[in-house]
């Protein structure tokens, strides 16, 4: 009986297996990389609004304080988005016939809300709140980035469940005192109290900040 | 008296390989699959059939179609699980384990056995899978770096559970198939038919038979076996600490890991002996599968159903010797509260039955032995089903006593894994050679495999 393999027959199972091997090894670097890629995560990505806000005009550029349009944030799970009528503060005296500013007018008049969309959402299994984090000296961009400089509005950090945990871990580095929470371009200087401190001084430590049901009720 | 032969007067390394090879690759008088494979495969495909129903009504609808709810939160599920995994072990202890003590009858059962273990590990590896709520988030068990920035509870001896049953399949798959190397080589070598002389041929990996191959091989072999011995063992260990490891009634104790160890070795003898007492005479295998192989079998039986009977007093004995009310309320309920039938049956089965065995004219008696065996499967399965099932439905508080009732879809699984195990293993029997032929010539060269 003839063979029924020809020598090339080693050859070409070596490199079936060296490829199956190759492969399992693509797939679990895949499996790794993939869900931290910013595209996955929506970094980076401006979202279509229905009027193009910037924030980096008016704040960096105009003064506002955060509050002043995100008002609940220091009561409230939620920041909350301004009403039109805050628009409307300024925007009934300039910029009152702006083609852009159309649809803050047809608001007004319709009594009818804008429909932001949102950028930063995170799952609704997530119970995040943000009267907490600012009163404990967690400053806005350490989660949404510098957003004084955004022409428009992006996610600037990936939020995930890690992103969330590396801070709820150790929180100190991440504190600043309270008066520059709302400061988009703070860094930490030899002024700035030791992490150990800014934990004391919020009285944080005593609880477990890593308890599932802290975030997930 | 001295033992019977292991192997019938006058067998030789020529006539045992002409022998097996003849019963894989269909030659001689009789050149096609018999009938009785046919019957039992379309009966095993049948089943299966049924379970993959099962599955998908149960990934589309959910575990709600299931019996389970508080309290009893683990039903047939687990049992199954638990069931199936300890059936797998009887592969393992004879093949591994019995290969490290070097005992000659185990050479014409190792191929059957581990076949055996391959397939009831396949049952039980789904079980895990299915039970969860979202089967598609199963591999969170496994601790890789995810974005939640989570690792697995490594307190948990369910994590444990996961690392040993996935160590153990993958474990019994390349032992299993590195045994098979040389007789696959020599299916290679002998097939007539091209498709034949294919299959085999890529599946022997170019296993050739030299000096240099068979001393690797026997090295591995050897090296492997010394690893799936204490492997059955600590996955079996693992699976009493699922339990052991709550505080549930009834669970929370000490001996629970030997315990699920002596279960398993009972079971997997069970199983060993109710599939080879029929299959050798379908196949033919008496002159290698002799009345010593069923001897020693049914004295492995009887004394790991002794073991379990030590299990069963020490369980009662702990529970009485302890302080705790509710163990106690727990225990007299088993015994003789609504789910008494099972513990009866579980020690009729378990324990009265095969004290038949201490008689040699009863071990010799194969349908005797084959209802005995058959008769602890049942008992085996009823005893998971009262350690997990009663003791939940009898916690601790008596406000949170409830019942379980399985239903349709959780009978329809289980059945339907009986389908999986059959088809996998009638396959193996059909396709792979049933006797490790290599093993067999060692053997009688006066070698040890």
């Amino acid at each position: 009986m003839a063979a029924v393999f020809s020598p090339r027959a080693n050859v070409i199972v070596a490199v079936a297996m060296l490829g199956a091997v190759g492969a399992v090894v693509g797939l679990c670097l895949w499996w790794f990389a993939w869900p931290r890629s910013d595209y996955v995560r929506h970094v980076g990505w401006a979202i279509q609004q229905p009027v193009p806000f910037s924030h980096q005009h008016h704040v960096a550029g105009l003064g506002i304080d955060c509050r002043f349009c995100h008002s609940s944030v220091e009561r409230s799970a939620q920041a909350s988005l301004p009403p039109t009528f805050t628009c409307m503060t300024c925007h009934s005296r300039i910029w009152t016939n702006a083609a852009l500013l159309a649809p803050v007018r047809d608001s007004l008049t319709e009594d009818r809300p804008i429909a932001w969309a949102r950028v930063t959402d995170v799952p609704d299994y997530v119970y995040f709140n943000h009267s907490i984090h600012v009163s404990k000296g967690v400053g806005c961009g350490s989660c949404h980035g510098n957003v004084a400089r955004m022409p428009l509005t992006f996610k600037a950090k990936t939020l995930t469940m890690q992103f969330c945990l590396d801070c709820h871990r150790n929180p100190g580095p991440n504190l600043r005192p309270l008066a520059h929470v709302y400061d988009m371009d703070w860094h930490p200087d030899h002024a700035t109290p030791s992490p150990a401190d800014l934990m004391r001084a919020y009285h944080i430590g005593g609880r477990n900040l890593t308890e599932c049901s802290l975030c997930h009720r | 008296m001295s033992a019977p032969a292991v192997i019938a007067a006058g067998e030789t390394a020529q006539s045992v390989t002409e022998r097996i090879c003849a019963v894989t690759l269909r030659e001689g008088a009789r050149p096609w699959t018999p009938l009785w494979w046919w019957v039992a495969f379309a009966v095993s495909l049948g089943l299966l059939g049924m379970g993959v129903i099962s599955v998908a009504w149960l990934f589309y609808a959910g575990l709600g179609i299931w019996g389970i709810d508080w309290p009893v939160a683990w039903g047939l599920d687990i049992l199954n699980y638990v069931w199936w995994i300890a059936i797998a072990s009887g592969g393992t202890f004879i093949s591994a384990l019995f290969f490290l003590l070097g005992v000659e009858w185990r050479t014409a059962l190792n191929r059957l056995a581990e076949s055996l273990t391959l397939c009831a590990a396949l049952c039980a590896a789904i079980f895990p899978i299915l039970h969860l709520g979202r089967p598609w988030f199963f591999y969170w068990l496994f601790p890789y770096p995810n974005t939640m920035g989570l690792w697995a509870q490594f307190r948990s001896p369910l994590v444990w559970d996961f690392f040993a049953i996935l160590t153990y399949v993958l474990a019994s798959i390349l032992f299993w198939y590195f045994g098979l190397l040389p007789d696959l080589a020599t299916l290679r070598d002998r097939a007539g038919r091209p498709g034949q002389r294919v299959f085999y041929g890529v599946l022997a990996l170019g296993f050739r038979g030299s000096g240099r191959q068979w001393r690797h091989y026997r090295a591995v072999y050897a090296v492997m076996a010394a690893l799936m011995a204490p492997l059955v063992v600590s996955v079996h260990s693992i699976v009493g600490m699922d339990f052991a490891g709550s505080a549930a009634t009834g669970w929370h104790s000490t001996q629970f890991p030997p315990f699920f160890v002596f279960g398993a070795a009972l079971s997997g003898f069970a199983v060993v002996l109710v599939v080879v007492l029929p299959l050798r005479a379908l196949l033919g295998l008496q002159a290698y599968v002799t009345a010593r192989h069923i001897d020693v079998l049914g004295r492995l039986f009887l004394t790991s159903s002794l073991c379990v009977a030590y299990a069963y007093l020490m369980d009662a004995f702990s529970t009485f010797y302890g302080s705790d009310p509710a163990e106690r309320t727990m225990f007299v309920l088993r015994v003789f509260g609504l789910y008494a039938p099972v513990y009866w049956g579980t020690i009729v089965l378990n324990i009265l039955l095969p004290q038949l065995l201490w008689w040699r004219a009863a071990r010799m008696t194969a349908p005797l032995v084959w209802l005995i065996g058959l008769g602890v499967l049942v008992g085996m399965w009823l005893e998971r089903f009262q350690i997990i099932v009663t003791s939940l439905a009898r916690t601790q508080m008596l406000s949170a006593w409830g019942q379980y009732t399985p239903t349709i879809w959780e009978w329809s699984l289980l059945f339907g894994t009986i389908g999986l195990f059959l088809t996998t293993f009638l396959l193996i029997v059909r396709l792979m050679p049933v006797v490790a032929m290599a093993e067999m010539r060692a053997m009688l060269r006066g070698g040890v495999g």
